[in-house]
């Protein structure tokens, strides 16, 4: 096995612990590469094919490189009635880039989540994890300036 | 006051106080405090975060709400300043019962000792002076019913496991919390983990388990941290140590699949594969994890099991209504003044929950929704309904896990349901055809009628197919996807009419149906509209073109003098 996945061997080898291997490859890399899949089902002694059936169902995992910045935009119940549709919309047109999609200097990549568990702060976003509440279009733009920033 | 003497501060920094800036203001507070400075969990009160208490020599606390990270807010706690200060409303206090949020944000919840001076552990202790069937038979006394949306009775789900004889037994506590819009078991999790896993080595006694699983979704790395530093804490006070038993307990992060709180697919999931459900029988005590004996409940039921052996499960039972005890969780966001983490005795009133507490203005709440997208909207004409499991099912709505969604009169109906069908049809596991292809004609049908394409016969047609993903689907979420269609039909068939018949969205909010209008004797000319267009729609003379205009609404949210608005379309 690769070098670069020896991490992997931390976790167990019985084929229960897919999914947490997956997310420790994830954790690592941002996004689950094909060389990382041949890696993970050499070590779990599985086809490549079932690997990818468990990647494809579960929607945490990426299969292409985010930005350095991962936004993710809380479409939940209780944000999408204060407007998360819009947030969104004003996001895509400051970056250029729609949901699902990482710019072209792999700066920002933006995605929508189902609930943060911040409801109460609708409406919600995170960057790298970070939450950020009730959100409207002046202090969206700005939060996005001070990182573009960075 | 300002002779009283401060012993200590508390800060709540769960996520959704981080969220509002409080490790901010819990960095600069212990940087200047003479006095420990905790971190605590959730107290509930949303609205008012970031939160600080002071507590005081003698026992009393004094609160401060929406605090600033700035010299000025801190120092004015420091020196107990009036301003800023914060007190439960006292209509919220005549309602609520707090039992099982009890310790939130009263310790801080990664210390053991902290858990334990309050109380926490005795109610393990009490079990295991008690033989494991009293165990069960206590909890059968107190009534209590499953939180995870079901209600099944829990003291009989925990005497089927009991029952078995097999070398593994397992019990999972689902912490997958896929409800969008809901945040009880964050909440508790984040802020009194230990009362979650004291739940779970109870019901390890009683029914003599040999494994504990946490499925806690990713989507709450707090929480996930919180119950594995509690649980090393377990192994060092070798409180796994049940009846002779090593018990190893677990926690698995979720990837994502809203599916997998169903109990049979998150067995899948742990098991490593795709989380798809199975048909059942074989229930999960019967079959479940690798094949061995598994009993799953939810966070908030494991939550509530201290307190029963604690008072008694005859106790427990004098709370709430006949056929729904104790008390409930429930998670207020949506169009009210105080959202926020509530608890209420079985059968409180939606009106009391949304009014009274959740602060909502009478006038212009439209609906809630129980239980998110399996559940089904309750008009406010029928807010005198009390919350239990049996009432709640009668409206064709649902208890649900506990998350109420105010819905207000700006909001329309049939987009909320186009809403709630874009998140089922795309959770659908794929497994039914009813539920893959079921919902996603649903789904479609309604993107129709949002887009003002929408016929008479669509509305038929949803009223028919309903009921046939309902019976044609194995699990509940294919059972339940099409309640929030059938629900707003039943009580807004006329906003469902008015968009096929006249194309009009009243409330203003689907797009195809509204134009935008610039009200020239408001606009004071400054431009600011004209700049943040993203299409250039609006010209020089401040006139918006509709044809270019993509309703994005940038340019009312910039407008200082609120001039530019939706209106029906072709309406001006
Ligand atoms: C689609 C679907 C999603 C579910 N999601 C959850 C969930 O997120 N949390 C939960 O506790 N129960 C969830 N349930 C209910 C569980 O299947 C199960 O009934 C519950 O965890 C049992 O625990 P209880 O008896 O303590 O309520 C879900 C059910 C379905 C059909
Ligand atoms: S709905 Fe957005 S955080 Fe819960």
């Amino acid at each position: 096995m690769d070098q670069k996945y020896s991490f992997l061997e931390k976790i167990g080898r019985e084929p229960s612990n897919l999914i947490k291997g997956l997310q420790a490859i994830q954790g690592a890399e941002g996004y689950v590469s094909d060389e990382s899949i041949t890696a993970v089902a050499e070590y779990f002694g599985i086809p490549e094919v079932e690997v990818e059936g468990v990647l494809s169902f579960y929607a945490q995992f990426k299969r292409v490189k985010p930005g350095r910045f991962k936004i993710a935009v809380c479409d939940g119940t209780a944000c999408h009635i204060k407007g998360s549709v819009q947030i969104q919309e004003w996001i895509s047109s400051a970056l250029g880039i729609k949901s699902g999609e990482t710019d072209k200097n792999g700066t920002f990549s933006l995605e929508t989540v189902a609930c943060l568990g911040c409801c109460s702060l609708a409406p919600v976003m995170s960057i790298n994890g970070r939450v950020y509440g009730k959100l409207d279009r002046k202090n969206t733009i700005k939060i996005l300036k001070e990182y573009e920033a960075k | 006051m300002s002779d009283a003497k401060i012993k200590k501060f508390r800060v709540g920094v769960a996520s959704c106080g981080v969220a509002a800036g409080a490790d901010a203001v819990l960095e600069l507070l212990s940087a200047r405090a003479t006095v420990p400075v905790e971190g605590t969990g959730c107290l509930g009160h949303c609205y008012a975060e970031p939160l600080v208490e002071a507590v005081l020599e003698d026992g009393k606390s004094v609160f401060y709400g929406n605090v600033k990270a700035d010299e000025k807010s801190i120092e004015n706690i420091l020196n107990l300043g009036e301003e800023g200060r914060f007190e439960v409303p006292a209509l919220r206090k005549a309602i609520e019962k707090v039992k099982v949020l009890a310790l939130a944000g009263r310790i801080n919840p990664t210390d053991f000792d902290d858990y334990v001076a309050h109380g926490g552990y005795a109610g393990l202790r009490k079990a295991l002076t008690m033989r494991p069937e009293e165990v069960v038979n206590e909890v059968k006394i107190s009534g209590l019913r499953g939180r995870g949306g079901g209600g099944f009775p829990t003291g009989n789900k925990w005497s089927f496991l009991a029952a078995k004889q097999a070398d593994e037994k397992i019990v999972i506590c689902n912490a997958d919390e896929g409800d969008p819009g809901a945040f009880m078991d964050r909440s508790l999790m984040e802020s009194a983990p230990h009362q979650v896993l004291e739940g779970m080595l109870i019901a390890a006694h009683a029914t003599g388990a040999t494994k504990l699983f946490i499925y806690c979704r990713a989507e709450y790395p707090m929480a996930i941290k919180h119950l594995k530093i509690a649980i090393d804490q377990i192994y060092e006070h070798k409180l796994n140590h049940v009846d002779g038993r090593e018990l190893e307990i677990i926690v698995k992060e979720g990837a994502g699949a809203f599916v997998c709180g169903e109990e049979t697919a998150l067995i899948a999931s742990l098991e490593g594969g795709r989380g798809t459900p199975r048909f059942r029988p074989p229930f999960p005590t019967d079959k479940g994890w690798k094949g061995y004996p598994t009993m799953i409940n939810n966070v908030e039921t494991f939550g509530n099991v201290p307190l029963i052996l604690n008072e008694g499960g005859a106790k427990f039972a004098e709370v709430g209504t006949e056929g729904s005890k104790g008390t409930k969780l429930f998670a207020l966001a949506g169009d009210l003044k105080y959202p926020g983490l509530v608890e209420v005795p079985m059968g409180t009133t939606i009106a009391q929950i949304v009014f009274d507490i959740g602060g909502a203005d009478r006038d212009s709440v439209k609906a809630v929704q129980t239980g998110g997208p399996s559940g089904g909207c309750i008009p406010a004409e029928l807010f005198d309904t009390p919350v239990d499991y049996d009432s709640l099912k009668k409206l064709g709505a649902i208890m649900g896990s506990g998350g109420m969604i105010v819905i207000g009169r700006n909001r329309c109906m049939v987009e909320t349901a186009r809403y709630f069908l874009s998140f089922t049809h795309r959770e659908s596991c794929g497994k039914c055809t009813f539920c893959r292809v079921g919902t996603t004609r649903m789904f479609e049908i309604l993107e129709r009628i949002t887009a003002g394409k929408g016929t008479e016969e669509d509305l038929a047609l949803l009223e028919e197919l309903g009921p046939k993903v309902r019976a044609g689907s194995l699990c509940g979420l294919g059972q339940t996807a099409p309640n929030p269609v059938l629900a707003t039909l039943r009580y807004y068939r006329h906003e469902y009419e008015a968009h096929v018949k006249d194309h009009c969205c009243e409330a203003l909010e689907c797009k195809a149906l509204v134009d935008l209008f610039l009200d020239q004797s408001k606009c004071v000319k400054c431009k600011l509209c004209i700049k943040s267009c993203p299409v250039g729609a609006i010209s020089d003379n401040f006139v918006i073109d509709n044809a270019k205009c993509t309703r994005c609404n940038s340019c009312a949210a910039v407008c200082p003098k609120h001039a530019i608005r939706r209106v029906k379309k072709g309406s001006n």
